[in-house]
């Protein structure tokens, strides 16, 4: 017997004990119809070669362990940002379990959201009556302030018409009349997360700009000195958002973050449970078309809303994913252009710790391989910071990258030496991550926590950095964005390379050399 | 807390309908109507638990439920290692649902062994003008070149599958006569069929029946001599390595287990299956039907069991062997008798920490009343219980084995109604999912998660009860739920005085 009262075996050591393995063993060897261990082999290792990876960048129908989810759980992110709002997904109810249950699995918080459960009948009827109900029941259950409505692809192959749906709702009683719902289609076939959080913040804004689905007068602008900040689709919007905050009240900027889910991702434990919480007032939503400018953080995550914008007369700006010295200077030089506000002492001294910082490490990053992936904006970012520390992104995939994030990418690269041998993977999977780093290995990979099975299977330490990180806590509370976020990441990174060092010097007897005490 | 081992039945039952009225309130009038249908006192002696199940989620509600494809995708077949299984259609349910079950295997991982691996055919907007046949049809080109391993393929249907008129059934055939006959199977699990995910566990029992019994024979690929002592475990999902600590008991009894459904299953398992003397049945909901169809079919007899807590455990291991001769008989009670010790040393370590405890459960397929058991060894008490997507035949078999008189019964439980009920009983721990941990913490109440064991586990058998046990304990007795108020919020105000 292996278990013990005393000490009780978690399932990690339970089944590495004799009886479990010679239970296995067996039931491999008499019921699996095993392959021959050989052949395993053989195949393992021909899927390590040149030649597999050509088959490999062949496929045109299979999609293997990509980097990026569909567009309603942008919406849903995006939509959980407004005070008091309620994220309604129009369509089959299962997508809502699992928007709700990423998030959280992310977050380590809840994620309220609701689904108007469509069926059969709705399949061959439309939605409507689901729609219709289900605002009248989520309005007067959860008292939100705001409704905000998205759909699944179910809603959208049959064509259910969110305008005129909610119009008609709202005309049966469902819900009052001025009541505020907005709504974007977001398809799961088209684009990705980062295109549904386009669409919702596009949805939300168009809906308290240009007269709300037409019940109301458009807004005119009062161009102000204020300025609109759009983090985009970020796991780090807690740490980010906070940290953004925190840097335009140091610069005496008057500012309103769009879609603010730093609080609602970020409740205590107090004995209560908030389901809403924080996020951008109605009010601070609407008035946000007299701002001066409006920024984003992520230019792939605002390829919409960013001209809607623009359209209201606006200066528009867009990163991204800035991270590092150039990128935030970058960042902030342009804040201070349009604000007219002098970036203060206060930042000027991060910066330069973190360019010490960066003097007192970069020999340990210098000249290190990496490959990276995630959503092209973050990708963007990381490479960057990587060449100005001296480091190489040799291989940077992005799922959801475009064509033109390729181009962006390799001039990136092709504005670094260090950049040189460098490429950029638009629209590949990890499956393609696989066969690269088989056939020109990196020293570290950078990506979420799906990158666990590329560390497996090709040895390359991953740094985890990017949505979602499931087996990891709390990452998502330390910023990534500012000099200090970036600060963050650097040490991120040098942690990875430092302990990477000590277990490959860790023999007793053989690799005594090496493990060094200082570094 | 442990209010109601404090209270009468009679109060408690009272209480209960009170807060059933009082949730009802918040709804609009025709949903009331609809949702008082699902929510009930259990009045010991009847028959089931009052509640209607199985029918439709109202929309807006929160519902914690999910989808046919869930059920079948996340649920019957993901689990079959050796097979890979498309999520066909957008990519998001197979990028969702990817690896986070934890359904436990061995083996290749990319080579030989496909579990945690996320195939899609991620659908464009083209695929949905011009249909996904050609795209699935090249896939598995594509999938037996890079693949070539795999020992079946199956096709799991999303939404939008269904309605465009795509006929994957045709391109399985096609595809499978071009690759020799192989395993290959359409599976009509779109998410919007049912009602819930139940509705695909029994439409992925279908698809295994007309597209795996009906076109292999059991000596297809395992070329095993039959035993009279041959039995196949079904529904275990090996969340945790459940499978396998369950497994090993029976062989230490004297069975033979020669097949899994579905944790740590592999294709030649489940085609082997028909050669079982007798199929034993965990989860019940999930694979009742294909259970049914081999027993009608096959003439295999099938029992349910359950493997939560000693009590349950040694029921179920008699009950088992009941079906065979006295060498199994005499083997359950040697099993019973050797792991008493670890049970009486567990029990003796845990249940003072425990005793009196009470837990609320909203669970899924069976384990809104089999782990029932396994909290009563330990002195606990469940108030309160339900599932996400429970039948009838569920509901009878709780109220006729499980719950106690007076017991809080909510079936398809809204985001609402559980926070009140759990605000206003207070339970010591409530066992639920990850979309209710969080809620139910920021409260101040222990929580663990009970599909997934909170990434601990296994919870079955002897050894799985001494960490389901060590488990509840860390979560109620944590010291940081004492200091979930601020000590400032409740102390008198800070007498000034000695200062001035």
């Amino acid at each position: 017997m292996t278990q013990n009262a005393e000490h009780i075996l978690d399932h990690s050591e339970l089944f590495r004990g004799d009886e479990y393995q010679q239970m296995l063993a067996n039931k491999k060897a008499l019921f699996e119809n095993p392959h021959d261990p050989a052949e395993v082999d053989r195949i393992g290792e021909w899927s390590k070669t040149p030649e597999y990876r050509e088959k490999n960048f062949a496929r045109e129908a299979l999609t293997v362990n990509p980097a990026k989810a569909c567009q309603p759980l942008g919406a849903v992110f995006a939509a959980l940002g407004f005070e008091r709002t309620l994220p309604f997904v129009h369509g089959s109810q299962g997508c809502v379990a699992y928007y709700r249950s990423h998030l959280s699995r992310h977050f380590k918080e809840p994620t309220s959201c609701v689904s108007s459960s469509m069926t059969e009948d709705a399949a061959v009827f439309g939605g409507l009556n689901n729609l219709t109900d289900g605002l009248a029941n989520s309005y007067n259950m959860y008292k939100p302030k705001m409704i905000a409505v998205a759909t699944t692809c179910m809603a959208e192959v049959i064509g259910d018409d969110l305008n005129a749906f909610i119009k008609t709702s709202k005309e049966k009683g469902s819900v009052p009349a001025d009541y505020d719902v907005p709504f974007a289609h977001t398809p799961a076939f088209v684009g990705s997360h980062i295109t549904g959080y386009d669409n919702t913040l596009k949805g939300i804004l168009e809906h308290f700009w240009d007269g709300k689905a037409g019940t109301a007068p458009k807004l005119q602008r009062k161009a102000n000195n204020w300025i609109n900040f759009i983090g985009g689709f970020d796991g780090y919007t807690v740490g980010n958002i906070r940290e953004i905050k925190r840097i335009f009240e140091l610069m005496g900027i008057g500012y309103t973050i769009l879609a603010d889910n730093s609080d609602v991702f970020d409740t205590p434990t107090d004995g209560e449970f908030r389901m809403y919480d924080g996020g951008t007032t109605l009010k601070d939503a609407a008035n946000a078309v007299h701002a001066k400018a409006t920024i984003s953080m992520q230019q792939y995550c605002t390829e919409k809303t960013l001209p809607f914008i623009k359209g209201h007369d606006q200066e528009v700006v867009s990163f991204n994913h800035p991270l590092g010295v150039s990128a935030t200077d970058d960042f902030l030089m342009t804040l201070s252009r349009i604000t007219n506000k002098a970036i203060p002492n206060a930042l000027e001294r991060e910066r330069g710790r973190l360019v010490d910082a960066m003097a007192d490490s970069s020999a340990h990053v210098h000249g290190k391989k990496f490959a990276i992936y995630g959503d092209p904006d973050l990708c963007y970012g990381l490479a960057a910071f990587l060449l100005e520390l001296g480091a190489e992104p040799t291989h940077v995939l992005s799922t959801n990258g475009s064509k033109g994030w390729e181009q962006k990418m390799q001039a990136l690269f092709a504005s670094s030496p260090f950049g040189k041998n460098c490429r950029a993977f638009p629209g590949k999977d990890l499956w393609h991550m696989r066969s690269l780093l088989f056939t020109e290995p990196v020293d570290f990979l950078i990506g979420n926590t799906y990158g666990k099975y590329l560390e497996r299977d090709t040895g390359t330490p991953l740094i985890r950095i990017g949505f979602p990180i499931f087996d990891r806590h709390h990452h998502h509370r330390y910023p990534v964005w500012g000099y200090q976020g970036s600060m963050n990441v650097l040490v991120k990174i040098l942690d990875k390379i430092f302990d990477e060092i000590d277990r490959k010097t860790s023999s007793v007897g053989k690799t005594d050399y090496s493990f060094d005490i200082i570094r | 807390m442990s209010r109601a081992t404090t209270e009468s039945v009679a109060e408690i039952k009272a209480r209960n309908k009170q807060l059933i009225d009082e949730v009802l309130k918040v709804y609009p009038e025709k949903t009331a109507k609809r949702r008082a249908k699902h929510l009930s006192v259990h009045e010991a002696g009847k028959s089931d638990c009052g509640v209607k199940s199985n029918i439709k989620s109202i929309p807006g509600v929160m519902t914690i439920r999910g989808c046919a494809y869930a059920g079948s995708k996340g649920v019957v077949w993901g689990p079959i290692k050796d097979m890979i299984h498309i999520s066909h259609g957008p990519v998001g349910c197979g990028q969702y649902s990817w690896g986070s079950r934890r359904n436990y295997y061995v083996g290749t991982t990319g080579i030989d062994t496909f579990v945690t691996l996320q195939f899609t055919s991620d659908f464009q907007e083209k695929d949905i003008v011009f249909g996904g046949d050609k795209k699935v049809t090249k896939l598995i080109d594509e999938l037996q070149e890079l693949f070539p391993l795999n020992r079946g393929i199956t096709i799991q249907s999303e939404c939008p599958i269904g309605l465009i008129g795509d006929d994957i059934e045709a391109v399985s055939r096609e595809k499978s006569k071009e690759y020799g006959g192989k395993t290959i199977v359409p599976v009509r699990c779109e998410g919007f069929r049912g009602v819930s995910q139940s509705l695909g566990h029994h439409i992925a029992n279908d698809a295994i029946r007309d597209w795996i019994f009906d076109k292999s024979a059991p000596e297809a690929s395992s070329k095993f001599q039959p035993t009279a002592y041959d039995v196949a475990i079904i529904g275990d999902y090996n969340i945790g390595g459940d499978a396998w600590s369950s497994r090993i008991l029976l062989e230490e009894m004297g069975l033979r287990v020669i097949a899994q459904w579905s944790g740590d299953g592999s294709l030649a398992e489940l085609e082997a299956t028909p050669k079982a003397k007798l199929n034993i049945l965990h989860c019940y909901r999930s694979m009742n039907y294909i259970s049914r169809h081999m027993e009608e079919k096959f003439g295999i007899p099938w029992c349910e069991y359950n493997f939560f807590g000693p009590s349950k455990i040694a029921e179920s291991l008699r009950k088992i062997a009941s079906f065979f001769d006295d060498k199994i008989k005499e083997g359950a009670e040697r099993v019973i008798a050797k792991y008493q010790p670890l049970v009486d040393a567990v029990t003796a370590k845990y249940r003072p920490r425990l005793d009196g405890k009470t837990v609320m459960l909203f669970v899924g397929g069976l384990r809104p009343r089999h782990v029932i058991g396994a909290y009563e060894d330990l002195g606990m008490d469940v108030v309160g219980t339900g599932y996400e997507f429970g039948h009838n035949d569920d509901y009878q078999r709780t109220a006729q084995h499980y719950v106690k008189d007076g017991t809080l019964i909510y079936d398809d439980v809204t985001g609402y109604e559980f926070e009140r009920f759990v605000e206003k009983i207070r339970p010591d721990l409530v066992g639920s999912g990850i979309k209710e941990k969080y809620v139910f913490q920021k409260m101040g109440v222990p929580f663990r998660q009970m599909h997934s064991w909170d990434y601990s586990g296994p919870y079955h058998g002897y050894d799985g009860f001494a960490i389901f046990a060590r488990d509840m304990d860390m979560a109620i007795n944590s010291p940081i739920w004492g200091k979930t108020t601020a000590p400032w919020k409740d102390a008198p105000r800070p007498s000034l005085m000695a200062a001035e």
